[in-house]
């Protein structure tokens, strides 16, 4: 389950939510990782764009992942602006055992860094800055480059 | 003609041109100054689906995406 939300991610109806949906499934773990604004760098805030139809496949193929490993995944993000000390992001996994869902939060979280296609811009001083720094060049980048 | 679009923090419209591969694309954008920031850091989907290859053939109605570096969370 992906789900979308306007602004900061509203964590406690978000966890209690997935919590009551799957109580009674028999999974033995229940693994979140929630991500919440710092005050950092002055910035009142974070924004994101998000390129939905990708982001799509590439959760897809992810719960097909944990689907064979016999767990289950489900993802909250933000779209627009998330202020200090909101969530822009929850991840979690159930599975039958501990280790499978402490080792796919890890995995799923890192390629998630890497490969979702979500732009991160700092809010500051009024402005919208594109992340530049933070952010990681999608893997097969510079297919398009030429030289000349 | 195939679509470019250019998502996230590229501050640019859609192109539309006539292209037989990806690589007609990229001897498109080479010319374009105000993506030489990007090119190199960029990925690409055709159709929504990321592509690695120069090669790839395009036909009319294609879009073709460029992303920029990324940092969900």
């Amino acid at each position: 389950m992906l789900e979308l939300f306007d602004g900061a991610v509203p964590v406690e109806k978000t966890l209690a939510k997935w919590y009551q949906e799957e109580a009674k499934s028999n999974y033995g773990a229940f693994i979140p990782f929630v991500g919440t604004i710092r005050e950092e760098d002055g910035i009142d805030g974070l924004s994101f764009d998000i390129y939905e139809p990708i982001l799509n496949s590439w959760y897809e193929a992810w719960t097909l992942k944990a689907k064979q490993s016999g767990a289950i995944l489900k993802m909250a993000h933000s779209r627009g602006d998330v202020l200090l000390h909101e969530s822009s992001y929850i991840a979690a996994v159930f599975s039958p055992k501990r280790r499978v869902a402490l080792e796919m939060i890890d995995e799923f979280v890192e390629d998630f860094k890497a490969s979702a296609p979500i732009w991160k811009y700092d809010l500051k001083d009024g402005k919208r800055i594109y992340a530049a720094d933070r952010s990681t060049a999608i893997n097969g980048s510079g297919l398009l480059k030429i030289s000349k | 003609m195939v679509t470019i679009e250019f998502l996230g923090p590229i501050q640019k419209d859609k192109i539309s041109l006539e292209a037989q591969t990806l690589n007609d694309v990229a001897q498109f954008l080479s010319d374009d100054a105000e993506l030489k920031t990007w090119i190199d850091s960029c990925a690409v989907a055709v159709n929504d689906v990321m592509v690695m290859d120069l090669n790839t053939q395009l036909s009319s109605g294609d879009k073709v995406s460029l992303l920029p570096p990324v940092c969900g969370g």
